[in-house]
């Protein structure tokens, strides 16, 4: 423990460090607060004729843009959404999943995940995945959220629309803390509290925040005026973003990352004691269906939300998380139903979860017809993977992180490549430069989106297996037997969650 | 006096209850009870887990009554506890020294 508080100790004081040239560096350029960050892959802005017009005609000495409030207080909502999804659902999900005396474990892994990985991205996390920097890391001008005020801008999809950046801050701090919080599914009942805390910060620095650089950092709309233009924002941006990878709401960032790193961590950590031989059943599969609820209803937030703009974009990212979901819970339900003789309620549950997963790349580019698709492909496959290669190669993935999310992310990552075509029903690629739709290229497309999954397999693999080490080197991964067996909530926690 | 204690299927317990009362038990003991006989469990399916249920949910009941009741009780339960299908339960019968009545002291038949 002592160990622990000694690394946050040293993770402060280089933020200090860095404070010092943060005000010094943000005195400098205003223009730099409102042009930078902007999540979700490029493109998928709206960009009718109206509002074109207005932007274009705004050179030299126009006023700052003020956000629209419509836009602000949507994505204030879906940062609530989102929320919604962490504390509540995704705990709810996993602590029905696990067996009565780890209840209260997992839900206080949740939710200390999410409270650490809100105050590490105020700290450093926002500024490093958001600011110019390398291609892969970005930078500490706005460490400690320095020179972030109710005033500073942060830019949408749309060319002249803003909202404040503080929104920006908020929404993205809740991927943040969602994406380390999913992993704890795979080494759910067995691994140290302390140590786990201990693996998530590293991993959150080393592999979260590059990811979300590499997928989402961009100069934003108004950067682009012409071809010229349309390069330098290509130069300043993330590696993946200026490879043209899509990935509309996380599908690299948040699901195949966490899911990666739930593989690693449930070879190293170990299979729970009696995995293979004695019931490990969940104790509550209503609990877990209620945090599958909340997961799909916080999602719209994560979703639409990830349009940064309450406009059709948004619409069409809500409609196809809806219906990409609904027709993964019936595929999922149908393929158990044919092969196994019974649909079961924990069966629909993991079904949405899988459809909300590979939809999340694909929300704001791909048509409904498109969504559909992706939703009935993608439980069969996340099938295959929970009930039959985790048997054959006998790790115990305990919760089916990668099962789900890192396999329903590749999946929909690379179902967003072919969806997005507007010939399929896609909303296509927005070209900033002529501002329309981009010509579609399958083969350019599908390499970009091979190029996010496997830059997002080997990162999140590696920073995961050095993380485990370190963590297994300082304070040891797994309880002790007798704790094990005893049950987290009363060895790790001193409570139990439920008194007969 | 005998102690008769019986494992029957739950939902059965009503039944038995009522059976029991008519003909003029003054007092039973359940109990929530797993276990198995031959009727066999069943499967459970957790995504790709399965694991099979050996032990099934019954409900123990205890009564203690004077010799003479006795075979009023064993056709009473037999009857109102039965479905004809497997796994309907067992009775077991016991010889039952004594009796005391916490509250009075009374002994024996008077306390059952």
């Amino acid at each position: 423990m002592k160990k622990i508080l000694s690394m946050f100790a040293l993770v402060t004081m280089l933020g200090l460090g860095f404070t010092g040239n943060t005000f010094a560096e943000d005195a400098a350029p205003v223009a730099d607060a409102v042009a930078t960050q902007t999540a979700p892959a490029a493109d998928a802005a709206a960009i009718p004729a109206t509002e074109v017009a207005p932007a274009e005609a705004a050179p030299a000495a126009a006023p700052a843009p003020v956000p629209n409030k419509g836009d602000t207080a949507w994505m204030l909502i879906s940062t609530v959404l989102v929320t919604l999804m962490v504390i509540p659902g995704l705990a709810l999900f996993y602590g029905g999943l696990v067996r009565q005396k780890n209840m209260l474990s997992v839900l206080m892994q949740v939710f200390m995940i999410f409270s650490l990985m809100a105050v590490l991205w105020t700290i450093y996390g926002y500024s490093v995945a958001f600011t110019g920097g390398s291609q892969f890391f970005g930078g500490l001008s706005k460490a400690f959220l320095a020179g972030i005020t109710p005033d500073s801008l942060g830019a949408t999809f749309s060319k002249g629309v803003y909202i404040p950046e503080l929104v920006f801050v908020g929404f993205q701090l809740t991927f943040a803390a969602i994406t380390p919080a999913l992993i704890v599914g795979a080494f759910a009942e067995r691994m140290k509290f302390s140590a786990i805390l201990l693996f998530m910060a590293i991993w959150f620095t080393f592999s979260y925040l590059p990811l979300a650089h590499m997928v989402w950092y961009w100069d934003g709309p108004d950067a682009i005026t012409d071809a010229a233009s349309l390069e330098t924002v290509v130069a300043n941006a993330g590696w993946l973003w200026a490879k043209g990878a899509l990935d509309f709401a996380g599908g690299t960032v948040v699901h195949i990352n966490a899911g990666v790193a739930g593989l690693v961590g449930a070879i190293m950590v170990g299979k729970r004691i009696g995995y293979g031989k004695e019931a490990l059943t969940p104790h509550s599969l209503t609990l877990t269906m209620v945090g599958a609820a909340l997961l799909w209803v916080g999602w719209y937030g994560f979703n639409a939300g990830s349009n940064l703009e309450a406009n059709g974009y948004a619409a069409l990212a809500f409609v196809n998380t809806t219906i990409a979901t609904a027709a993964a819970t019936l595929a999922w339900s149908f393929t158990e139903w044919s092969l196994r003789g019974k649909p079961s309620m924990l069966g629909a549950a993991s079904g949405a979860v899988a459809g909300l997963v590979a939809i999340t790349p694909a929300c704001g580019f791909v048509g409904p017809m498109g969504a559909i698709v992706i939703g009935l492909l993608v439980s069969p496959i996340c099938y295959f993977f929970v009930a039959k290669v985790k048997y054959w190669l006998g790790y115990d993935d305990a919760l089916d992180v990668f099962g789900i999310h890192a396999v329903g992310g590749i999946f929909g990552a690379l179902a967003t490549g072919v969806f997005v075509n507007p010939a399929l029903g896609g909303a296509g690629v927005v070209d900033y430069v002529a501002n329309g739709v981009a010509a579609y290229d399958f083969g350019a497309q599908m390499t970009a989106q091979v190029y996010a999954v496997v830059t997002a397999i080997v990162l999140s693999a590696v920073v995961s297996f050095i993380a485990f080490k370190i963590v297994d080197v300082l304070i040891g991964l797994r309880v002790s037997e007798e704790a094990e067996r005893e049950g987290l909530d009363t060895s790790a926690h001193g409570e139990r969650a439920y008194h007969n | 006096m005998k102690f008769v204690s019986a494992i029957i299927k739950p939902f059965k317990l009503d039944e038995v209850r009522e059976a029991l009362s008519n003909l003029g038990v003054q007092g039973i003991t359940v109990t929530e009870v797993k276990g198995f006989g031959r009727q066999k469990g069943h499967t459970e399916l957790y995504r790709g887990a399965e694991y099979v249920v050996d032990f099934l949910p019954k409900v123990k009941i205890e009564i203690a009554i004077q010799d003479d009741l006795l075979d009023q009780v064993i056709e009473a339960i037999e009857k109102s506890a039965a479905t004809g299908k497997i796994g309907d339960g067992k009775i077991f019968v016991f010889n039952l020294e004594q009796v005391y009545r916490i509250r009075t002291g009374e002994t024996g038949v008077e306390a059952l």
